[in-house]
């Protein structure tokens, strides 16, 4: 017998017929009653392609080869890179990864559920902290910061990561011109407009609007990435019982037909562009209505549009991992350890959502490390249990026979570090007496209390000076536009 | 020459490889290196690399436990070559430990010899189930500096005091220090039956055993 190839536990959260269905209902559904597109080029676009499009209700009906021709043409696998030129993140298959949560409005301030304006101190230490944390694969422009005018807050948070990061980054634009100088900076990192399409650093991610809208922001944004080459990541966001029908697989319906729609406006505007199949649905709360990220019924329907997304052979993204508590306590442990395990087990190519409560409101630096403590768990499940040796226990079992004696055994030393996920000691495994001379801590005060240590780790940008400097000079002269005449000086240490 | 060789023993502990350990002290004293000098310059200085890589987090107990076995192996060869020289090694103390009558539980008290061991006190593990007139004789003829009970059973814990009183009865309690564990041991009940100390897990056991020899913790 020989070792058997590693298994990898998948979760298949509906069957390939129901899969199938909601494809099929989805395409119908763009033909009639269509998609709204408030952007004259996107309805250009469709209409020169054979698309009916009634310009006065900026409505068009995609007929299905359409569809099926976009499908064939979107790539089913892409890299982003590091500012190295690693390529550290595989959109593809079954790879996973994670980035924090992304364009919070607030940030925890302390252990009583105080959220405060975010600084662009704060942005800088968040870049610098998720640098040190190897849970996180990518960045992601995490927050917004208050101290430049809201016009520029899209960018400026860009502008200061590309300061401070190595890891790719997921970010996103507020609007249409923003995304250019946004564009012109990664230009800058990436050394030129080939180079970045060639080696993406980062993903943009646009949000139709629910049900079956694309706003003239979104469309032109995901024209400009389709044409320039940088990746987009569609973020459907159907809210079951509210902007979508309340049946989960309605929904699912619904953020199917959508990001169909944005694969077909995509790849129209530039064939082979990379997307991604992504979202952030909910299922409306019915006691208080609110959108709720940490909720069983919004991982259902998360994992089944994973699943969707694989059948269509697109690369896949999800916001799952995050929590609605407003404090980190038990109920943000049990949201975000759910979410993460799910979105692990289905195989999302980017999971979303480290650091977040508040129903993606509200960062925090101690969630995100604690976070990093599930995605550990998470990636150890991912790679299951594996026959290591063969036979599998009998021969080592015969030898030792009756004797507990394996923690001295050489067989122990030979697997305990591939076998066993051994977490840090932020997660307290020790005994009473052990945790009690530590101080009876909890593990957000150890994780608050570990904060400088990890920071004091982080290396710094690879860029040069020259071209930091050329970055300012962009950021600067957009935000001069506003009324902003000098940027704030950027921590000195 | 004897340099390298050093260096190759402290890396044989590091790297987790007994038989290494056990080949390049024989080595060693075929090449009329002294015993202590193998000792002092080549497996303190591996055992010490191991205990501070446990220490910040980047070893783990079966990386320090199949370190202190190197460590065992190496002494079997030293130490008939130290008694002929009648030489002697300086160690922190003498543990008799076991598990009590009627127990057979084993991993921790197991865990806490190896610990202490790698700790480099000198450790008579008596093993489990063990007779209370057998702790009496073993510390009485180790000259023990202390002695370690474990009971995992709250039917076997009451041993715990009757050996206690057995020392005191022979006449040995005030020669050696007692600690007691065991999972339903509290620092109440070592206490209550006049231990002189008590810890939860093996690291607290070995804090526990260098301040009881009158060192610092």
């Amino acid at each position: 017998m020989a070792i058997q190839a590693p298994y990898r536990p998948m979760l298949k959260i509906i069957t390939e017929e129901l899969t199938v269905q909601i494809i099929q209902e989805a395409i119908e559904l763009l033909q009639d009653p269509g998609v709204l597109v408030h952007n004259p080029e996107a309805l250009k676009l469709m209409a020169d392609a054979g698309a009916g499009v009634d310009f006065g209700k900026q409505l068009v009906s995609i007929p299905a080869n359409m569809v099926h021709t976009a499908l064939t043409t979107a790539p089913s696998t892409f890299y982003l890179y590091d500012l190295l030129g690693n390529p550290v993140v595989h959109y593809g298959g079954n790879d996973v990864h994670f980035d924090p949560g992304s364009t919070a409005v607030t940030l925890l301030g302390d252990q009583k559920g105080v959220q405060r304006d975010p600084l662009t101190d704060d942005l800088v230490r968040f870049v610098k902290l998720v640098e040190t944390l190897p849970a996180y694969d990518a960045q992601s422009t995490a927050f917004v910061c208050r101290d430049v005018p809201a016009e520029i807050g899209d960018l400026y948070r860009l502008y200061l990561a590309l300061n401070y990061m190595r890891k790719p980054i997921i970010t996103g634009a507020f609007g249409k011109d923003t995304w250019w100088t946004m564009w012109e900076m990664l230009v800058t990192v990436a050394g030129g407009e080939r180079e970045l399409a060639s080696k993406p650093i980062a993903v943009f991610d646009v949000c139709p609007t629910p049900p079956l809208l694309w706003s003239d922001l979104t469309v032109q944004n995901l024209m400009d990435c389709a044409r320039k080459g940088v990746p987009a990541e569609l973020v459907s966001m159907p809210l079951a019982g509210t902007t979508s029908p309340v049946t989960l697989a309605a929904a699912v319906v619904e953020h199917a037909a959508e990001s169909l729609s944005g694969v077909v406006i995509h790849q129209l505007t530039a064939p082979g562009a990379p997307i991604v199949w992504g979202g952030a649905p909910a299922a409306f709360d019915m006691r208080t209505g609110t959108t709720p990220m940490g909720d069983v019924n919004t991982w259902l329907i998360d994992c089944a549009y994973i699943q969707v997304g694989k059948y269509l052979n697109l690369p896949t993204h999800t916001y799952m991992g995050s929590s609605d508590a407003k404090l980190l306590d038990a109920q943000s442990g049990i949201e975000s350890a759910g979410g993460t395990i799910l979105s692990a087990l289905s195989g999302a190519n980017m999971v979303s959502g480290g650091g977040m409560l508040d129903f993606l409101r509200c960062q925090s630096f101690e969630k995100l490390i604690i976070d990093a403590e599930i995605i550990g768990m998470a990636k150890r499940l991912m790679a299951g249990i594996q026959a290591r040796d063969e036979p599998v226990a009998r021969d080592l079992m015969r030898q030792t026979a009756h004797k507990a004696n394996f923690l001295s055994h050489t067989h122990t030393h030979k697997w305990f570090r591939k076998e066993l996920y051994i977490p840090t000691p932020l997660l307290d495994r020790g005994s009473l007496d052990a945790w009690r001379l530590a101080g009876s801590k909890s593990i957000t005060d150890r994780a608050s209390e570990i904060i400088d240590g990890l920071l004091s780790s982080y290396q710094p940008s690879p860029l040069p000076q020259k071209l930091l400097d050329e970055l300012r000079t962009i950021a600067t002269t957009v935000a001069q536009k506003f009324g902003l005449q000098t940027l704030p000086a950027l921590p000195q240490d | 020459m004897s340099q390298v060789l050093f260096q190759q023993l402290a890396n044989s502990l590091v790297d987790g490889d007994p038989d290494a350990t056990f080949d390049l002290t024989k080595q060693a004293l075929a090449q009329g290196i002294e015993p202590l000098a193998i000792i002092n310059q080549g497996l303190v200085p591996g055992m010490n690399i191991v205990g501070d890589k446990f220490a910040t987090g980047e070893y783990f107990l079966p990386d320090l436990i199949i370190a202190a076995e190197g460590m065992q192996r190496a002494m079997q060869l030293l130490e008939p070559e130290l008694s002929r020289r009648q030489q002697e090694l300086s160690i922190p103390g003498t543990v008799v430990i076991g598990t009590v009558k009627g127990d057979i539980h084993e991993i921790g008290k197991s865990l806490v010899a190896t610990m202490l061991s790698a700790n480099g006190f000198k450790v008579h593990d008596l093993g489990v189930n063990v007779p209370t007139d057998k702790f009496i004789s073993a510390v009485q003829d180790s000259n023990a500096d202390i002695l370690g009970l474990s009971a995992l059973l709250t039917t076997t814990m009451v041993e715990q005091q009757k050996i206690i009183q057995a020392l005191k009865e022979a006449g040995l309690r005030s020669k050696v220090k007692i600690m007691v564990g065991g999972a339903p041991v509290t620092r109440s009940w070592a206490e209550e039956i006049e231990a002189d100390g008590y810890a939860e897990d093996a690291m607290g056991a070995v804090r526990l055993a260098k301040f009881l020899v009158g060192g610092t913790v």
